[in-house]
């Protein structure tokens, strides 16, 4: 395996890492898009995933979510293999948040039942008690005067700031966010990059597929290149986005460039 | 109109007008062309119904056929109305109660059991098929029989059998013929507003943690059934009329009444009268159903904005 990655350099600490990923491999009938996924991510640590539509990083965040069974490989979060037999997905999914692209909130509940649904149902925690952390959550992103109102009265930003609360609303140690922005009008983009910002500012671990290269040169303590279901490229931002060793990188940087959504190498630092 | 048009359709310019809106050609004239568009489907209503009733008083058989359908002395007899005091135990609408409570009785039961059938039938998993097997059984099974048939077969069969616990009494066997063969609708209807609440909103459940069951009563069924009361209700239209076929198993109600009315005075008015009263029945619920389509495209259209 000439092109497999290098393995994310592991935390000196005894803690174990917040999510590693080996050797996963997933398929949708013929069409393999995962062709051995090999991924080590540190607690407090923000990945951000890069590459083609097509090029698995959705799937990845799927199956990492446990939403896609996989057909080979193991996925370990925080020293515990999910992907065992026997073992209670829904159980490994209260602890591994999910932010859809579509934000899919539940149109016929208030923002603060979407909010509280996971807390009150899968948490068990008394109504008043994730009502109080369900606000909390509101009113850091800004959002307490829409508790009451239904998805569809609310922007597209708000709906995904509404989701991304009510992911954290589970208190999850890992969250996964699969092209946020991508279902945003532009001027919506930025209100939720910054919630995005200060989750990463307030040490949350996060695996974030985007589009946005600019967010992610910014945020992201490691960018993984994937191509056609496999990770070309691990690296830090500054040295992927300058100066990519993989052709294939350097290719799909070049069109992102050309397309006006990312500096040309040269200006950045 | 715009819908066909290109984006540059000379036509569109015309309804973006101030005051104008989307909704073509009548409003854009403003009320005026409201009333004059009353006023002409009224006229061409009025003109209908008397070249109907036109053809059909002065059709050859009139005279005997109204002596027969339209006794106004048996019509008025036929709800009570005896030598000018209101008599209820003589009433057709004394029985009509019994169709009510039938219709009442089962259509709870049908709600239940079609949404039971409607479950079982989405479940995954190759190891509950058997479920999914009967379901998908049941629901060909009841949906090919003649309603009459079920009844009969019930209504007759079972008590016949003799087994003690067992009632033997029609209604029963009515409430229970009639919900057997709704549910089966019923349950068709269910699982299409089932099928019409896309995936990604179990994901985005289950990503929650909510179990499969959980995923399915507070976030894929309440969906469900709100998107499938208008034609549920279509439904029990449906049922509400089909409360008369009980009667062939010995259930006295409105119909099996005004059939004893009948072979009482040889006049086919009762049978007319009892028409009027499902006429009336029905025309609530199709209201009803109206409003809340109209309510749910009104919806539609805001959140689309």
């Amino acid at each position: 395996m000439s092109g497999s990655p290098t393995p994310a350099a592991r935390p000196p600490d005894a803690r174990p890492p917040a999510l590693v990923v080996e050797g996963l491999h997933k398929s949708f009938g013929r069409n393999e898009v995962l062709r051995g996924i090999d991924l080590a991510v540190a607690e407090h640590e923000v990945i951000c995933l890069i590459g083609a539509s097509g090029s698995g990083k959705s799937t990845l965040l799927r199956c990492i979510n446990l939403l896609e069974p996989i057909d080979a490989g193991r996925i370990v979060v925080e020293g515990q293999e999910i992907t065992a037999r026997g073992v209670d997905v829904n159980r490994i999914r209260r602890r591994i948040g999910i932010v859809f692209q579509a934000f899919n909130l539940f149109p016929h509940m208030s923002v603060l039942d979407n909010v509280t649904l996971g807390p009150r149902k899968a948490l068990r925690l008394p109504t008043a008690e994730a009502e109080g952390r369900g606000r909390t959550l509101l009113r850091r992103f800004g959002l307490e005067e829409r508790a009451l109102d239904f998805p569809d009265r609310l922007s597209g930003g708000q709906q995904q700031r509404v989701a991304i609360v009510r992911a954290l609303a589970m208190e999850p140690d890992l969250l996964l966010l699969d092209e946020v922005t991508s279902a945003l009008d532009p001027e919506l983009v930025a209100e939720v990059l910054n919630v995005i910002r200060e989750l990463a500012a307030g040490g949350m671990t996060m695996l974030i597929a985007t589009h946005e290269m600019g967010f992610a040169r910014d945020i992201a303590s490691r960018v993984c290149f994937l191509d056609a279901g496999r990770i070309l490229e691990d690296g830090p931002p500054g040295q992927i986005f300058s100066a990519p060793r993989e052709e294939r990188t350097q290719q799909f940087l070049r069109r992102i460039v050309e397309a006006g959504r990312l500096a040309p190498p040269t200006s950045s630092g | 109109m715009s819908l066909s048009g290109g984006p540059l359709d000379p036509g569109d310019t015309l309804h973006l007008r101030p005051g104008g809106s989307w909704t073509g050609g009548s409003s854009r004239s403003g009320d005026r062309g409201a009333l004059r568009s009353t006023a002409i489907a009224a006229a061409s209503t009025v003109v209908f119904l008397f070249v109907v009733g036109w053809v059909v008083v002065n059709a050859p058989g009139w005279p005997a056929v109204q002596k027969s359908f339209l006794n106004g002395r048996i019509f008025a007899e036929t709800f009570g109305f005896i030598d000018g005091s209101f008599v209820w135990e003589r009433s057709i609408l004394r029985y009509v109660l019994v169709n009510v409570a039938l219709f009442a009785i089962a259509e709870c039961l049908i709600l239940v059991l079609g949404l039971f059938l409607a479950v079982l039938r989405s479940l995954p998993g190759p190891v509950l098929f058997p479920f999914r097997a009967i379901a998908m059984v049941y629901a060909d099974v009841f949906r090919a029989l003649p309603g009459i048939l079920v009844i009969y077969i019930l209504g007759f069969g079972i008590p016949g059998l003799g087994i003690a616990g067992v009632p033997i009494d029609p209604f029963f066997f009515a409430v229970v013929a009639l919900t057997l063969i709704y549910s089966a609708y019923v349950s068709e209807v269910y699982r299409a507003g089932i099928d019409s609440v896309h995936p990604s909103q179990e994901a985005a459940a289950r990503s929650l943690g909510l179990s499969k069951f959980q995923a399915l009563r507070h976030v894929v069924l309440p969906q469900a059934v709100r998107r499938v009361i208008p034609p549920l209700l279509n439904d029990f239209i449906g049922l509400q009329k089909d409360t008369v076929l009980v009667s062939y198993i010995g259930v006295v109600e409105i119909f099996r009444q005004s059939q004893i009315k009948q072979a009482a005075t040889f006049n086919f008015t009762p049978y007319m009268a009892t028409a009027l009263v499902f006429i009336l029945l029905t025309i609530p619920l199709a209201r009803l159903t109206d409003f809340l389509v109209a309510r749910d495209r009104r919806r539609a259209a805001a959140s689309a904005r």
